[in-house]
């Protein structure tokens, strides 16, 4: 035994880093990251519900295994929150070291209930070198998440903002003087009138038409201050009453006279390739030329933001707190934000996902990776992204979506 | 082959319940054949069953079988050398005819396949080796199944009313077959009937079980 | 020895996860579960559930459904089987029940609302020329809050399960003689069959009846695809709760599992009772003696049903073949404006990784359960007992919904330290394949004729010997069959794989339902496609490989 123990001396460091003892990474040295990141194996919880993200993702791990040795794998979930369930039924198991999550796809909620119950590892990303390209200072967006600061427990990623489109063939105006489509809710209002069965929202709690129902309290309140405080601070019933007594008016002009709803906003874009609706909404502002492209949407389909302007947030990448490969983690979410990840993202032949960059502090080589194809009809205008309303406290996403389903389902 | 074996019955006594279906203490020679009768449902299957090593669970038996003087009694049926013939030839479906032969040969032995194409020329089959056991006449499929039971070198041999099956006119020719080679081979045989002409045909003693 | 063991092998593979699942299900439905500050136990969860908007409606969709969906596949197969046997209707549909079992339960769904939807096919091709529709129709027709279409998927479903099992039970039966009898009576042959095979049919399928209710009542992917929304099925809405991002809806989610234990014993019961009244109406009828009345109307409603229920299944997957090759594709054309392969191409690169897990798991679980299913049944045929007891057990895995006990063993895999493996879900699989592979080859092990084992042991073969030289052989038809069920019961699972898993396997079935997700009809029309061929080429093999084999042994080409 005596004659062993210098061997098993010598094996020590390697028994603790594998099964986890050894101290959490620290950010702050990131050649300490980097060399610790290589060889390990991140398993990335991600919506999968997209084939171009998908695609996306597949880029971006033979990328990382390029140049950081890191073996990424894309583990493919329907909803956010099946990794959210996965963490905590680890941590309920007393599995503090050894989680099978080491990164996730998250914002909002999911974020906010994963913070809470200290599933989260952090904070790591101010750390990442290439966070500052994002210039936190002038975009507060990339450190708050619906209203809640990141604190540095997530690193941004990528942005959506609700994003209206319409076949151009089939549209009708609210009259026979008006063209244009709805420029703001209460437009929405007149035009379903004169188009009854003709839009939609997915049902609640899908997150796209949670979305909406934020978007018509904000427009439709006149307590709009309240809503970037958690709603216990609030008289609920009052702020919301404008938005049932909106919503009780509008149902019976929607899509099966509001008694059923799509399931979520890719259903939603179903229904508009089979004609069956002429606007729609989605959170993924390239959706729709990303769409035409896939042939579910016909060539005459445009995009736009109304005037009124729309929700828009950022989404992330987070680290739960078991996770063994929190180096190889860290390191992904850095290249994530970096100017090529980015821009290849942006592109709209790959995702179409906008950028999370400041990109007018870039270098002018740089910033030239970055400019929009303007040439496709179905895509945005250019500007139309610059009318952005933040998110509400998440706390009421939550109040929202129990009351739309007190107040309609089973009715 | 043609050593002489003799079994002997010592009290076999089977009952179900309360019921005895059974009692016998008899002993048959080398090349004799002894005939039990009865209607259905006296019990004559169950005694085939007995001495095979099949008795099913339900029924109790006392008494002991010797073969050659070795008691048997208790031994599973693929060790007692005790040879079955069914009122159906029962060849294997999913073997060929040589095959079938093949099956019951001991596996010890040289040159198997000279073995079998002379059993198949003594009963009229040569060539018939890889034919499908399907495309065979019954009275083929008979003295095929007759021939993998002699094949398989056994001790003694039970017959279940093996003719029962057949046409009239084949009746006595399988009958006049399997009783000739039976004695040739000088093997002690118990068989089962409810047909007086094939008690009459085996020529030896009858013991009637409804009686 | 070991095969002594395997009966208990079995049991205790069935039963211990899912008892431990479920009690892992019950301690959070009542307050309990410290990782969440659940330390004490309370009612909170069920007031919390009782408070859920359109809960009850829920339940009674949920029971609903169970029961009227196996009312009516147990009503079209017993119809079809008591007017058709023996004609060419049946020689078809006999050929066609195995690949429609096969077809997994989502992909069916998928085809069947491609089928009807208000855009789907049926309306494309009957407008604008018979219904005037421009535009589809604002018709409730998928999702419908009454469960009518949820209803049509399951009995699309269940009718080829339970009419598997009836072929498989009917040969005990002696069917032609009774009916013979009858007929010398003087009763018309559908009549007879109702009269004098039905009655003694039923005993024997009561368990895989009652495994229907049990699926019907609690069914995820089929209720997501075409049940209805607001509010969805309760098993769906429980799914939502344990995937609610609120992590304090676990307690709920829980309450709920047990409360789905509750409404599959309630249909169950339900069932039970409808059963005395339908065997009293039944003894009416018989003892009445009517011999001709209603016999035509009857013909009719043992063919019409079956053929629809085939028509759909395979209308569907029709429907889902020209989704995945479709250009734009705007109503009511009745085909798309172009054909691509675009959505092919693209889905290729992305087929291998999944469909290699798929096999391996599908395989692996099969044959896990093959060798523990022979070694049962060799054991029983040795010892000469079969344990009709244990029967019920091997059911608990179809009778207790899975969304009850899933959760909880996810969480008892984790507290065993159990990390997500091929090996852990081939695990999981074996739950749902060995029952179901128990049951197709249970039949066939049993009738083989007793004299063939005492033949061959006479002959001086050994009982393993027997076993591999005999049965074995003489069974591979249907050993190739009830492992082609396997297969596809196995490549069929979602959640079990799921959640297992973490997510991190993919299989055919996990990536078919993640996409659906994206609601891009093509791309599920691929995957649907590929997830309802696959189990096929199991069924090719079963039924073709015995053929080659035997190509010269005609008597084992009608073997069982």
């Amino acid at each position: 035994m005596r004659a062993l123990s210098p061997r098993f001396a010598a094996l020590l460091p390697a028994l603790l880093t594998s099964t986890g003892l050894l101290a959490a990474p620290d950010p702050a040295d990131w050649d300490a990251v980097l060399d610790e990141a290589r060889g390990q194996t991140v398993y990335w919880y991600a919506w999968a519900g997209d084939q171009r993200t998908n695609d996306y993702l597949d880029w971006v791990a033979g990328r990382v295994d390029e140049r950081f040795g890191i073996d990424l794998e894309h583990v493919k979930i329907g909803n956010t929150a099946e990794a959210v369930s996965r963490v905590l039924a680890e941590k309920q198991a007393g599995n503090d070291d050894a989680g099978n999550v080491d990164l996730i796809w998250i914002n909002g909620e999911n974020f906010a209930a994963m913070k809470a119950n200290d599933l989260l590892f952090g904070p790591f990303a101010r750390a990442l070198p290439n966070f500052a390209l994002t210039h936190p200072a002038d975009h507060p967006e990339v450190v708050t998440d619906f209203t809640l600061p990141t604190e540095g427990y997530e690193s941004p990623w990528g942005r959506a903002q609700i994003t209206y489109y319409y076949d151009r063939d089939a549209f009708r105006g609210d009259s026979d003087a008006r063209e244009t489509p709805p420029q703001d809710i209460d437009e929405l209002l007149a035009w379903a009138r004169a188009n009854p069965g003709r839009f939609t929202y997915p049902r609640i709690p899908d997150f796209t038409g949670s979305t909406f129902l934020k978007q018509a309290l904000i427009e439709l309140t006149d307590q709009n201050e309240a809503l970037y405080a958690p709603v216990e601070e609030s008289d609920f019933a009052a702020v919301t009453a404008p938005l049932w007594e909106y919503l009780d008016t509008l149902h019976p002009h929607l899509w099966r006279s509001g008694r059923q709803f799509p399931a979520s906003g890719p259903e939603m874009r179903s229904l508009m390739g089979d004609g069956a609706l002429t606007l729609a909404f989605t959170f993924i502002p390239s959706e729709p030329a990303a769409a035409v492209a896939d042939y579910e949407l016909p060539q005459s389909t445009r995009s736009y933001v109304p005037e009124s302007g729309t929700l828009g947030n950022v989404h992330f990448v987070a680290i739960p707190f078991n996770s063994p490969h929190k180096a190889g983690a860290m390191v992904v979410a850095d290249y994530l934000l970096s100017p090529e990840a980015q821009a290849t993202k942006q592109d709209l032949d790959v995702w179409g996902d906008r950028t999370v960059l400041d990109v007018a502090s870039l270098d002018d080589d740089t910033r030239a990776l970055f400019d929009l194809d303007q040439q496709n009809p179905a895509m945005l205008p250019a500007g139309a992204l610059e009318r952005t309303l933040p998110e509400p406290h998440p706390s009421w996403m939550t109040a929202l979506q129990d009351a739309w389903q007190a107040r309609y389902v089973g009715q | 082959m043609n050593t002489p074996h003799r079994l002997e019955l010592r009290d076999v006594r089977i009952h179900l319940g309360d019921k005895t279906l059974v009692a016998l203490d008899t002993e048959i020679a080398p090349g004799e054949v002894l005939t039990v009768m009865g209607p259905s449902g006296s019990g004559k299957s169950t005694l085939l069953a007995y001495l095979a090593g099949f008795l099913a669970p339900e029924f109790q038996a006392g008494g002991r079988v010797l073969l050659d003087g070795r008691d048997i009694t208790a031994l599973p049926a693929e060790r007692r050398g005790i040879g079955l013939l069914f009122q159906d030839p029962l060849l294997f479906p999913h073997l060929s005819v040589a095959g079938n032969l093949r099956f019951g040969l001991p596996r010890a032995g040289a040159d198997k396949a000279a073995r079998i194409e002379q059993a198949l020329a003594r009963i009229g089959l040569a060539g018939f080796g890889e034919r499908d056991p399907a495309t065979l006449s019954g009275g083929q499929k008979a003295r095929v199944a007759l021939m993998r039971l002699l094949l398989s070198a056994p001790c003694a041999v039970l017959l279940d009313e093996p003719f029962s099956k057949l046409d009239t006119h084949l009746r006595q020719a399988m009958r006049r077959l399997v009783f000739e080679r039976l004695r040739e081979a000088g093997l002690p045989s118990l068989l089962v009937t409810h047909d007086r002409e094939d008690a009459e045909a085996a020529g030896g003693r009858v013991i009637d079980l409804s009686s | 020895m070991m095969l002594r063991l395997a009966p208990v092998l079995i049991v205790t593979l069935l039963v211990a996860p899912i008892l431990a699942g479920l009690a892992m299900a019950l301690l959070p439905a009542f307050g309990y579960l410290p990782a969440l500050g659940g330390e004490a136990f309370s009612l909170a969860p069920w007031q919390a559930l009782a408070a859920q908007p359109g809960i009850a409606r829920s339940v009674a969709i949920s029971l609903a459904s169970g029961l009227v969906a196996t009312t009516l596949s147990l009503a079209v197969v017993l119809l079809y089987l008591a007017t058709a046997t023996g004609s060419r209707l049946d020689r078809w549909i006999r050929r066609l029940v195995s690949p429609l079992l096969s077809i997994p339960h989502a992909a069916a769904a998928f085809g069947l609302a491609f089928l009807i939807a208000p855009s789907g096919l049926l309306a494309r091709l009957t407008s604008p020329s018979l219904t005037g529709w421009e535009r589809p129709p604002d018709l409730l027709i998928v999702q419908d809050p009454w469960g009518l279409s949820l209803i049509a998927g399951l009995v699309i479903k269940e009718v080829p399960f339970l009419l598997l099992m009836s072929l498989a039970a009917l040969p005990q039966l002696d069917a032609e003689h009774r009916v013979a009898m009858a007929r010398s009576l003087g009763y018309r042959p559908a009549i007879a069959w109702l009269k004098v095979v039905a009655p003694a049919l039923y005993p024997l399928i009561r368990l895989p009846v009652f495994a229907v209710i049990a699926y019907a009542s609690s069914v995820v992917d089929v209720a997501m695809i075409l049940g209805p929304t607001l509010p969805p099925t309760l098993a769906v809405s429980i799914l939502t709760w344990f995937h609610d991002p609120d992590l304090d809806q676990r307690f709920l989610a829980s309450a709920g599992a047990i409360l789905q234990l509750g409404v599959t014993a309630t249909a169950l019961l339900a069932w039970w009772g409808l059963e005395r009244l339908a065997t009293r109406l039944m003894a009416g009828w018989i003892a009445r003696g009517g011999r001709r009345r209603g016999e035509t109307g009857l013909r009719l409603a043992g063919k019409l049903p079956i053929l629809l229920a085939t028509g759909i299944a395979f209308a569907g997957l029709g429907g889902l073949a020209i989704y995945s090759v479709a250009g734009f594709w705007r109503f009511p054309d009745a085909l798309p404006q172009s054909v691509t392969l675009d959505h092919w191409a693209q889905a290729l690169p992305a087929l291998g990784g999944p469909l290699a897990s798929t096999a391996l798991i599908a395989l692996g679980s099969t044959l896990l359960a093959a060798i523990l299913v022979l070694a049962a049944l060799e054991n029983e045929q040795r010892t000469g007992r079969t344990a009709s007891k244990a029967l019920w057990l091997l059911y608990l895995p179809l009778i207790v919904p899975q969304i009850a006990f899933l959760f909880g063993l996810v969480v008892v895999m984790e507290q065993l330290g159990t990390r997500p493996t091929h090996g852990l879900i081939i695990f999981g699989h074996l739950l749902f394949v060995l029952p179901y592979v128990f049951l197709s080859l249970s039949e066939a092990y049993r009738r083989i004729d007793p004299r063939w084992t005492q033949l061959a042991l006479t002959l001086g073969a050994s009982r393993n010997a027997v076993f591999w030289r005999v049965r074995l052989p003489m069974l591979l038809a249907p050993l190739l069959t009830a492992c082609a069920v396997g297969l596809a019961v196995s490549i069929g699972q979602y959640l079990p794989t799921q959640l297992l898993g973490a997510g991190r396997v993919t299989t055919v079935t996990t990536e078919a339902v993640s996409l659906a997700a994206g609601g891009n009809r093509r791309v599920i029309g691929v995957w649907a496609l590929v997830q309802a061929c696959l189990p096929l080429v199991g069924f090719v093999i079963a039924i073709g490989l015995p053929k080659l084999l035997w190509s010269h042994r005609r008597g084992m080409q009608g073997a069982p």
